[in-house]
């Protein structure tokens, strides 16, 4: 198992936010955390970058990295991408893709060639500022740009947030090539469509907490849960 | 012709001279959210550092050793001041530099005395350079000219063309990114607040033989360099640029010009002026209020374009 996330807590100020969230992600595998907005799912991923403090347990192959700084939570090969996207807007596309490399030259699952016949949107512009790309390729220059720095697991951030229905298929094929290259996945996601379909199994988060874990399956045939916890 | 070609050089000089101190001071705001009000005793730290260094070994390594000195000065400041602060948010850090301004006034006072000290112009430059409308142009100038220019290639070099450079631009917007992406972003905020202190110990260097060097030198610059960098916009560098060359031309062409804003409606015959209160401000010589230009622009520019000239984002 890669990933073994026991007991987080976290909490922004005075309030608490995640209630002891226990999951776990294995190699290779695709996961992905359902639930309503403000249950808790963005700062789950936070906590496990160590970007908001957590206290519990975060197991990286064994070894407890919570607390950690996010840039060495990186360099173990966690990558994250996140919600807002976050392209650094004054730089081109192309210094966008090298920040993800953890040093100059770092050769890794990943390269530039890779991204650009993936994207040849972004091939087209790799000397624009990334601030002038549209919401979807701004979305996939994210998601590259963590791929970059070759890591072993990605936490993605509701990916399809607010996207055409043509370009959520395009995550949907980045996402499939991402788990073809042995990279596991932590996928939090509102559209059950494409969770169902890509994940080898899903956790449903309420109130802070993991009130489901299942396989595609078992969620499909629990009527009661979807009605309870995601449909709106 | 002679009054307007060194109203434009001296206000170069000086403009380029506030570059030097906003820059840092701006790459600094941005980044980490921390004004640093002590930013101009470094400056003046610079010149007393070189004014005593060039006693015992010479300008020219006044010129390297100060900067260098201030450089780590920052570092320290960084790493066992703010980074402390930090936790408790940017009040303290606030707090924590603005007590940093007077401790450094004092200290100053207590090594250094309460007078301006001699800190010359050295002998190798102190001869005129070349002739301009009748005028001696002081080597000097031209040799300050010369390290700003060179300090703004630097500058730019140092954030276009290199890795550590592109990290900077980037941490500028979303440090936390950057940090997710596994590079060590408190090492480089540590970098570039000792880059700006090493940037204002060199502007001291260069700045305080042609001024002068005395104890309330940081109390002249500090506020000047907040409003260039209101007035530029945070987080861009060129705005700083632009927003220090018109601050140093405005405030050594208002000293240079002789006449009121009363003056400038004479050639179409309007008369203004008389005992009202309105008229007598009308009628003070430009020249008197040129002190106030800076603090009226940042006024405005608020008000009418919080985020300064080029900002990246809202003050």
């Amino acid at each position: 198992m890669t990933l073994h996330v026991a007991d987080l807590h976290a909490y922004y100020g005075k309030s608490h936010i995640l209630h002891g969230v226990t999951l776990h992600v294995g190699e290779g595998e695709i996961v992905s955390l359902l639930g309503r907005n403000g249950v808790g799912r963005s700062t789950t991923c936070k906590a496990i970058m160590g970007l908001v403090a957590p206290a519990g347990t975060v197991l990286w192959r064994g070894k407890n990295i919570a607390g950690l700084r996010p840039n060495l939570i990186a360099r173990q090969g966690i990558g994250y991408v996140p919600e807002d996207r976050q392209v650094f807007p004054m730089l081109t596309v192309r210094q966008n893709l090298a920040l993800g490399l953890k040093r100059a030259g770092q050769l890794g699952r990943w390269s530039f060639d890779d991204v650009f016949a993936l994207f040849p949107n972004l091939a087209a512009r790799q000397d624009n500022p990334a601030g002038v790309l549209s919401g979807g390729e701004q979305q996939m220059l994210t998601m590259c740009r963590t791929l970059m720095g070759d890591p072993d697991l990605i936490l993605i951030d509701e990916p399809t947030e607010g996207l055409a229905p043509r370009l959520v298929e395009q995550v949907g094929v980045l996402l499939a090539e991402i788990a073809r290259r042995g990279v596991s996945i932590l996928l939090v996601e509102q559209k059950l469509t494409i969770a169902l379909r890509i994940s080898q199994r899903l956790y449903v988060m309420g109130h802070g907490r993991i009130v489901f874990e299942g396989t595609p399956a078992e969620l499909e045939a629990g009527a009661a849960i979807r009605r309870e916890w995601l449909e709106v | 012709m002679q009054l307007l070609t060194d109203t434009l050089l001296s206000g170069l000089v000086y403009g380029m001279l506030l570059f030097m101190l906003a820059s840092g001071l701006t790459l600094i705001f941005s980044m980490m959210g921390v004004l640093n009000f002590a930013h101009a005793s470094i400056y003046m730290l610079g010149a007393y550092f070189a004014f005593t260094i060039s006693h015992y070994i010479g300008f020219w390594a006044a010129l390297v050793l100060a900067p260098l000195a201030c450089g780590l000065i920052g570092a320290a400041i960084e790493v066992w001041g703010l980074r402390r602060c930090h936790a408790n948010g940017h009040i303290a850090e606030l707090l924590f530099t603005f007590g940093l301004v007077f401790i450094f006034q004092r200290a100053v006072m207590m090594v250094w005395g309460t007078l301006a000290v001699p800190y010359q112009v050295p002998a190798s430059l102190n001869f005129p350079l070349f002739q301009l409308y009748g005028q001696n142009f002081p080597a000097y100038r031209a040799f300050m000219l010369l390290v700003t220019a060179l300090m703004l290639l630097s500058i730019w070099l140092l954030l276009k063309k290199t890795r550590i450079g592109l990290i900077i631009q980037a941490a500028l917007t979303h440090p936390d990114m950057v940090s997710a992406l596994g590079h060590d972003v408190p090492r480089v905020f540590t970098i570039v607040f000792a880059g700006g202190c090493l940037l204002a110990g060199l502007a001291g260097v260069i700045g305080g033989n042609y001024f002068s060097t005395d104890s309330g030198m940081a109390d002249a610059m500090g506020p000047i360099v907040f409003v260039v960098v209101v007035f530029g916009g945070l987080g861009s560098l060129a705005g700083c640029f632009v927003a220090s060359i018109f601050m140093g031309m405005v405030q050594t062409a208002a000293v240079m010009v002789n006449g009121s804003i009363a003056s400038l409606f004479a050639p179409f015959g309007i008369a203004l002026g008389g005992d009202s209160l309105l008229g007598e401000i009308l009628t003070i010589p430009l020249a008197r209020v040129s002190p106030l230009l800076p603090y009226v622009l940042m006024v405005l520019i608020l008000f009418f374009r919080p985020r300064g000239l080029m900002g990246a984002r809202d003050a």
